[in-house]
């Protein structure tokens, strides 16, 4: 190795070194923000609280139908599809959270100050991304677990437990699909460049996602690949299992991966809506 | 629309520089670019050398105040400098030290949303202040505060550019400026008009006449004019002489044995001055004319200064 391409080396090693420490002062500056308005504590706390009451409510109503229910819907029972029900209202809080989190940039007007002070947008926007995916993540594995042990207080005899068959990955499913959903959203606001527009899609989207849209007959075709259906098979939310009406055209983890590729789409749409516009 | 076209100026080190024009003449959208925020069509705008897009830890080189209100109404000043510090690597003590320099420790810990204009704009120049950066750029800095509050963002602006700072100011008010400003960037519709010292500005710019107030003002004008001055009445009845001087009147008089009971040297105040230079590029007249009304988006982005 010749002193230049030593040299070369060690100032690209430098610039890494630098990189890094930007996107920590960045994610840092960011999580700052999340945590100095309001909004944040009650989106997260009402996810926390949407899908652990419901969950304990609708374990509690299974529970106590299950004996009207025929011998066959007895035996092709899922108490994770009880467990997990009510992650699809539950979710709706934290996808507002991650609107808001990029949306009030603009709503507010904070978006030129923020790149003002970071002016290179791929690090004010990695920054970003990171913290709300932080925050996403810490809520749903907290949200995940307090709906899984309401719901299973709710369903009392009928209940299921953590070292079940299915049980792990529908969990590890479930943290997943609430953290991405969420870092959707920030990516669909980062688009659109403001709040309401964001909301207006997703949130009914995302509601009706909750009443089958992903198995309405003819329309299941294409609307069991939006982002949220997408996770429907690993939270055994599709519907039981093994009946044709409710499967989907795809394995639980291909699922994950076809969710993933949204999240990217969504995210890299934003950034480029980013970079091109004038703040 | 063109907001801003070959726009070229330097702004230099240890003095006020007021960047002046009438509203929509595209100081906001200046500045913006000079950020990064806009994208120039051709062009480009250098900090020490460097466009601002690609400074690292930009608020320790420029600080900026654009639109003071852009700020996020539910959270507090101190947790708004707070963030803003964090993203350059400031330490959280330097906010403190901000809010005291523009007065605002008492209410650090109040929401924006409760804060008067005054109070928002004091904000944005803490901000502004934040990395004690050697070169400041701030829009309108005296929009909605109250005679104290210009009277202290004057000394403040003067005693920063002392210690060796860039300082720019914009401002569509001329006479605010003169009293703050060394140097002046004047511009309209986007076109630079005088690039100069204030003094300067203001000896090219304002026609100065000479008030003569005579209980015989027929024969003083015939002195006058046979003299080769041009005089012209004004509306109370006295005389105004043109590129005179008081000295010259007053001899001319007493060697005429006329009796005057004024001399006085008038100039035209500052703001006239400016109206004359850039009467011409008055975008937004009371009868808005469609061509510029059609580039919607652009006009908007040249809006900031019409605040």
């Amino acid at each position: 190795m010749n002193v230049a391409s030593a040299s070369a080396s060690a100032r690209s090693r430098q610039q890494a070194a630098g990189h890094i420490t930007a996107l920590r002062a960045v994610a840092a500056a960011e999580w700052t923000k999340i945590w100095t308005v309001r909004s944040t504590l009650l989106t997260l706390l009402l996810t926390l609280a949407l899908g652990a009451g419901l969950g304990y409510l609708v374990g509690a109503g299974v529970a106590g139908g299950f004996t009207h229910m025929t011998p066959q819907q007895q035996e092709t029972f899922d108490p994770l599809f009880a467990t997990f029900y009510s992650l699809t209202l539950g979710q709706l809080p934290l996808v507002v959270f991650g609107v808001l989190l990029v949306g009030t940039e603009y709503t507010s007007g904070t978006i030129k100050v923020s790149l003002a002070a970071v002016p290179r947008r791929g690090l004010f926007y990695g920054g970003k991304a990171l913290a709300g995916l932080l925050t996403a993540l810490c809520t749903s594995v907290v949200t995940v677990a307090a709906t899984f042990f309401a719901a299973q207080a709710g369903l009392g005899p009928y209940a299921t437990s953590l070292g079940a068959e299915g049980v792990p990955q529908a969990v590890v499913g479930a943290c997943l699909y609430l953290t991405l959903i969420c870092v959707f959203a920030m990516g669909v606001a980062a688009m659109l460049r403001g709040s309401t527009g964001p909301l207006a899609i997703l949130l009914p989207l995302l509601f009706l996602g909750s009443q089958g849209l992903g198995n309405v007959p003819g329309l299941k075709k294409v609307t069991q690949y939006l982002p949220d259906q997408v996770a429907a098979v690993i939270m055994h939310l599709a519907g039981p299992p093994g009946d044709p009406r409710f499967s989907r055209d795809f394995d639980a983890w291909t699922g994950m991966g076809i969710l993933g590729l949204w999240v990217v789409l969504a995210l890299a749409g934003g950034y480029l809506v980013l970079r091109r516009r004038d703040a | 629309m063109t907001a801003v076209d070959d726009l070229s100026f330097t702004v230099g080190p240890g003095h006020v520089t007021g960047f002046l024009g009438p509203n929509g003449a595209g100081k906001s959208t200046t500045m913006r670019m000079m950020l990064g925020l806009d994208h120039p069509t051709a062009g480009r705008v250098l900090i020490d050398g460097e466009p601002y897009r690609s400074l690292s830890e930009p608020l320790r080189r420029v600080g900026a105040m654009l639109e003071a209100s852009a700020v996020h109404g539910g959270r507090s000043a101190y947790n708004h400098l707070l963030w803003l510090a964090r993203t350059n690597r400031i330490p959280g003590t330097r906010v403190r030290e901000v809010l005291e320099t523009v007065g605002l420790e008492d209410v650090a810990g109040k929401h924006v949303r409760s804060f008067s204009l005054g109070m928002t704009q004091r904000l944005g120049i803490a901000a502004a202040l934040l990395g004690d950066p050697p070169v400041l750029l701030l829009d309108e800095p005296v929009n909605g505060l109250d005679p104290e509050g210009v009277l202290w963002i004057r000394n403040l602006l003067k005693g920063l550019a002392a210690e060796g700072r860039v300082v720019f100011v914009s401002s569509h008010l001329m006479s605010e400026m003169a009293l703050t400003a060394e140097r002046l960037v004047v511009i309209g519709r986007g076109r630079l008009l005088a690039d100069t010292t204030v003094r300067r500005f203001v000896e090219d710019n304002s026609r100065s006449h000479v008030r003569i107030r005579t209980p015989e003002p027929e024969r003083m004008r015939d002195v006058l004019t046979a003299a080769g001055i041009r005089v012209e009445q004004a509306v109370d009845g006295a005389l105004e002489a043109h590129e005179t001087e008081a000295a010259r009147l007053g001899e001319l008089a007493a060697a005429n044995g006329l009796t005057v009971h004024e001399v006085s040297t008038q100039r035209a105040s500052l703001e006239e001055a400016f109206m004359r230079l850039t009467g011409g590029d008055v975008e937004y007249r009371a009868r808005g004319d469609a061509e510029h009304l059609a580039g919607g988006h652009v006009e908007h982005r040249a809006g900031g200064g019409r605040r």
